[in-house]
């Protein structure tokens, strides 16, 4: 979707500004935030891309307006909310008023780091061959769909390189929407700042985005 | 993002948000979702075994041991995995080298795509909207955003961490360190230098 969550090019976000010495976290609210996240993930049995649409799928303003973990929040309690997993009315309260629903899973401390250390790889064995290889020229589709994709604004419409094959991976058009996995052939596009920002661009910059091949057309 | 939430201020929003999560965990827990000692542990990983020091060690092998280097360029995963480091969000690792030719950056313009197995968990600035907005379009200004500049004539390039590939630069390693071991070489690489927004420390700098 076009969201506020696309921000590659956007003019007027001010500069960066690092902090020495960062910690993981800022409150105990953010660790806890993170933690319940991540411990979720397998009693809620979601996947990472309808992670990311349940936070990215918000209006522009309570996008800009939340930071990062209130994000993760936000997400977490839609994808519990349409599940019925965890009510409103329940986090309004503050504690449980309806009975768990049974779940498949969950995590206990003993199967932490195995959890972390299994992650979630994408990628699948190819069942058709790749229609592009290394070097060819390619353009980024036109596309602008409601639903979830990784295909950011920036590069749409713009011709790039084919610059490394990366193998087939899931893909998230599909998955997000529970669609299934439609494991697809993933490539790195090259793309000159030119092409993407016009003449006043660096011209010694080069931009490259991972694409599935849907996104991409001969050019 | 509005980047103030994560400071000492707003209080009134930040005990809002606070009371929230509490009421979550409680709800999660009391309906068995969650178990306490997972989300400590959770927590505990993060913050004490998962972070740079493992991409420092990673880097300072391959600067020491060109075959692991060459390893390692050629398919990170698994040369990353030697040392013990893998899993969640660096599932498909891919290593850059910098060279004095060109500089590498790596951004995620979407949210906050990082190799965690390597780096840990990404700072705000690398999830901020500043740095996700201009990174690609003015990398060189992002650069001077943290006080360094590299020659116009050297090539940057970005790459933008659309899809489960994560990337981390392999900085060049610092001139004047000849002979030095492994642990020592560790000292000198910064978490920034392999996100391409920094350089390693200079031989002085360390101790």
């Amino acid at each position: 979707m076009d969201g506020a969550h696309d921000m590659g090019g956007v003019p007027w976000t001010g500069p960066v500004a690092p902090e020495p010495d960062e910690p993981p976290f800022h409150a105990e609210w953010e660790r806890r935030a993170f933690a319940i996240t991540l411990a979720m993930g397998m009693p809620g049995g979601w996947n990472i891309d309808m992670s990311r649409f349940a936070r990215e799928n918000r209006p522009p303003a309570d996008y800009l307006s939340k930071s990062y973990f209130e994000i993760w929040l936000a997400g977490l309690e839609r994808l519990m909310a349409e599940r019925d997993l965890v009510a409103p009315d329940e986090v309004a309260a503050g504690h449980a008023l309806h009975p768990a629903k049974p779940v498949a899973r969950t995590l206990s401390a003993e199967g932490v780091a195995a959890m972390l250390h299994r992650g979630g790889p994408t990628e699948r064995t190819p069942t058709s061959p790749a229609r592009f290889a290394v070097g060819d020229r390619v353009r980024a589709r036109m596309i602008n769909p409601p639903t979830h994709t990784r295909l950011p604004r920036y590069v749409r419409g713009h011709a790039g390189t084919i610059a490394a094959m990366r193998g087939c991976h899931v893909f998230p058009d599909s998955n997000a929407r529970g669609a299934g996995e439609d494991p697809q052939w993933l490539y790195t596009v090259a793309f000159d700042g030119v092409e993407i920002w016009g003449a006043d661009s660096d011209p010694a910059l080069e931009i490259t985005v991972d694409a599935w091949e849907p996104y991409l057309e001969p050019a | 993002m509005n980047e103030h939430h994560h400071g000492d201020h707003d209080h009134s929003d930040l005990s809002e948000t606070e009371l929230r999560v509490r009421a979550l965990e409680t709800i999660l827990t009391e309906k068995g979702y969650v178990e306490p000692a997972a989300l400590d542990l959770l927590i505990e990983t993060y913050e004490t075994k998962v972070g740079p020091r493992n991409g420092a060690r990673v880097v300072a092998r391959a600067w020491s041991d060109s075959a692991y280097r060459a390893r390692l360029l050629g398919d990170a995963t698994p040369a990353i995995a030697e040392l013990g480091y893998a899993g969640r969000q660096g599932e498909h690792i891919v290593a850059l080298a910098n060279t004095p030719e060109l500089h590498n950056m790596v951004v995620c313009t979407l949210c906050s795509c990082y190799p965690w197995p390597v780096l840990g968990l990404p700072p705000v600035w690398y999830k901020s909207a500043p740095y996700r907005s201009k990174a690609v379009k003015d990398p060189r200004g992002v650069l001077r955003d943290f006080g360094f500049e590299i020659p116009a004539t050297t090539k940057i390039r970005v790459w933008d961490s659309t899809a489960e590939i994560r990337y981390v630069v392999l900085p060049m390693r610092p001139e004047g360190t000849e002979g030095w071991s492994e642990e020592r070489l560790a000292e000198l690489v910064t978490r920034d230098s392999m996100i391409g927004t920094g350089l390693p420390k200079q031989p002085h700098e360390v101790g």
